[in-house]
């Protein structure tokens, strides 16, 4: 990938994370940013390449810190977020929510 | 290498490439449908569904070795935060998504390491995205340590002394000496990387522990942002595009949703960073005049029968007496007797905005009869009681008139102009901030002294009693 397109690609994403935010309303701060949380819970991904890659004892040491923290970042925000959303759905079940919002 | 190996390893390369597409396809429409209350349940699902395709896909990636090591981390972590994150209680959440965010941050810090051990950072770009990501994962693991201590009451006291900035502004240049030895790749050796992972992480630390704990929400956020970039960052020097578009998005996204809390809170983000609340110096000014007003539960009970309307004020004391049940059945109980009953929400109340409406949707209640504080201002005047659960800054009329009060300007709920102002408190100590509150003082206020489980409980039977 050259330079600048991921240049290109990092604006872009910057825009859509902006975009896909700006309108949310107040009530649901804590299950996003939980949600969010969970997203950057892919950084599991780098780290089992880094600790596939790796080598002396250092390298594999850290590689593995960094698997064990990414996987409880992954499975930890979806396990919080999954419960805080279950609730709104439970909360939707009673009835829809005349005008407001 | 012979061509058709050359040629599986290279369709097995589109394969994963195209997963990983796919997995930020299905992240982006995740978050999207996360931010209505609508559609959010099923935006954890999508983004759920992405997150399990990486995953699986990267076991396949070429020229990996590991691979016991690899499982083991995935299952004793997966199976720990399975464990945490179910247990944990609804007013903790806070600080578990600082924990699990502080995780987050770690990891991209130990993947820049790797790689700045290994010397795989090659020309100045890599170096510069490796030393940058691995600088501020290590400030966003160690900060959101301190923000979940903090939190969780591990860590009780406010360390601030004199020349803490200058101390922070030295550590940061510090390790800014260090990330541009190594990224002019002027001196690769391993005791630099060391240096600047050390220098970050005591720099997270010393960043955090002055915040007091009514703003960890905004930093919790800030940090949610930081691990972002920082993953974002990885994602470049590692070639991995879920790992750009993924990071850079909630790096973005949590810088916005960073401002919206700080502007809910009406602090700016510098103002929560660099100064504490409350950390004027000088005693808060106490001119409230008056006198507090004891009442008695059957009392409340029968002016809440009898009521047209009443407005429900909850905050944090609410929650932490576990009481949301017990109010909710209350109100259930009123509502079958003809009462309209709404809740008020202070952007606020709870630890972070939008908690206490968790902690509502846990009870039960439902959230068409929650309103936040712009709908539900202009209401007051027609409530007959406005019951106060817990709250105290966020009702504080001094934030409209007292131009020296630490919270003037914040906007807060017009509970005062209620016809009666009943206010359920355990003890007559002043709020978060240690101010007193003027409401407190009306003389349409009277005060109902209890822990606010309690105070519900025998508020249930005065009602039940009126018949």
């Amino acid at each position: 990938m050259t330079g600048i397109v991921a240049l290109y690609i990092f604006m872009l994403a910057a825009f859509t994370g902006y975009e896909v935010i700006s309108r949310v309303p107040v009530i649901l701060h804590t299950p996003l940013m939980s949600g969010s949380n969970f997203v950057h819970g892919i950084v599991l991904v780098g780290a089992m390449v880094a600790l596939g890659n790796a080598h002396t004892p250092l390298e594999k040491t850290i590689g593995f810190i960094g698997v064990l923290l990414a996987a409880i970042n992954a499975m930890g925000g979806y396990v919080v977020t999954e419960r805080m959303l279950e609730m709104f759905k439970s909360s939707r079940a009673r009835g829809p929510r005349p005008g407001a919002h | 290498m012979s061509g058709a190996a050359l040629s599986t390893i290279l369709g097995r390369d589109a394969a994963i490439q195209a997963s990983y597409f796919v997995t930020a396809v299905l992240f982006i429409v995740g978050l999207k449908r996360m931010s209505s209350p609508v559609t959010a349940r099923s935006g954890i699902l999508w983004a759920g569904a992405g997150m399990l395709v990486a995953t699986l896909v990267t076991f396949a990636y070429p020229g990996m070795s590991n691979y016991p090591l690899i499982g083991a981390a995935i299952v004793l972590g997966a199976v720990f935060a399975w464990w945490s994150g179910k247990r944990v209680a609804m007013t903790n959440m806070p600080q578990m998504i600082a924990l699990y965010n502080g995780m987050g941050g770690g990891a991209a810090a130990a993947i820049a390491a790797v790689e700045l051990y290994r010397g795989g950072a090659e020309g100045y770009g890599a170096a510069t995205l490796a030393v940058t990501g691995g600088l501020i994962g290590a400030v966003s693991f160690s900060g959101s340590a301190i923000a979940f201590g903090k939190l969780q009451g591990l860590i009780k006291r406010s360390f601030r002394f004199r020349g803490q900035q200058a101390l922070n502004i030295l550590l940061l240049v510090a390790a800014l000496v260090c990330a541009a030895l190594l990224a002019g790749h002027f001196n690769d050796s391993p005791r630099v990387v060391t240096g600047l992972f050390v220098l970050a992480l005591i720099l997270g630390i010393s960043m955090t522990l002055p915040i007091g704990g009514a703003d960890m929400p905004v930093v919790i956020s800030l940090y949610n942002a930081l691990t972002g970039l920082a993953v974002g960052l990885d994602g470049f020097v590692m070639h991995n595009a879920a790992m750009i578009v993924a990071g850079t998005v909630v790096g973005s996204a949590g810088t916005l949703l960073t401002q919206l809390m700080a502007k809910a809170m009406n602090r700016s983000l510098a103002n929560v960073l660099f100064s504490g609340f409350g950390d004027t110096g000088e005693a808060p000014s106490g001119t409230v005049t008056g006198s507090l007003k004891p009442i008695e539960a059957s009392d409340v009970g029968v002016m809440l029968a009898f009521a047209q309307k009443a407005i429900v004020v909850p905050g944090y004391g609410m929650a932490v007496a576990q009481a949301q049940h017990k109010i909710w059945e209350l109100c259930q109980l009123l509502i079958d007797r003809g009462v309209t009953v709404k809740f008020a929400i202070h952007p606020v109340a709870g630890r972070m905005p939008g908690h206490m409406n968790v902690l509502l949707a846990e009870a039960g209640v439902p959230y068409d009869l929650i309103a936040d504080l712009d709908e539900i201002n202009a209401e007051f005047e027609t409530a007959d009681v406005a019951l106060i659960i817990g709250a105290n800054d966020v009702v504080n009329p001094v934030a409209r008139t007292d131009k020296s009060s630490p919270i003037y300007g914040m906007p807060i709920l017009n509970a005062d102009r209620a016809k009666n102002v009943i206010v359920i408190k355990r003890g007559t100590g002043a709020g978060f901030s240690g101010i007193e509150n003027a409401l407190f003082y009306l003389d349409n206020t009277r005060m109902l002294y209890g822990d606010a489980q309690k105070a519900g409980a025998e508020l249930i039977q005065a009602v039940k009693a009126v018949g």
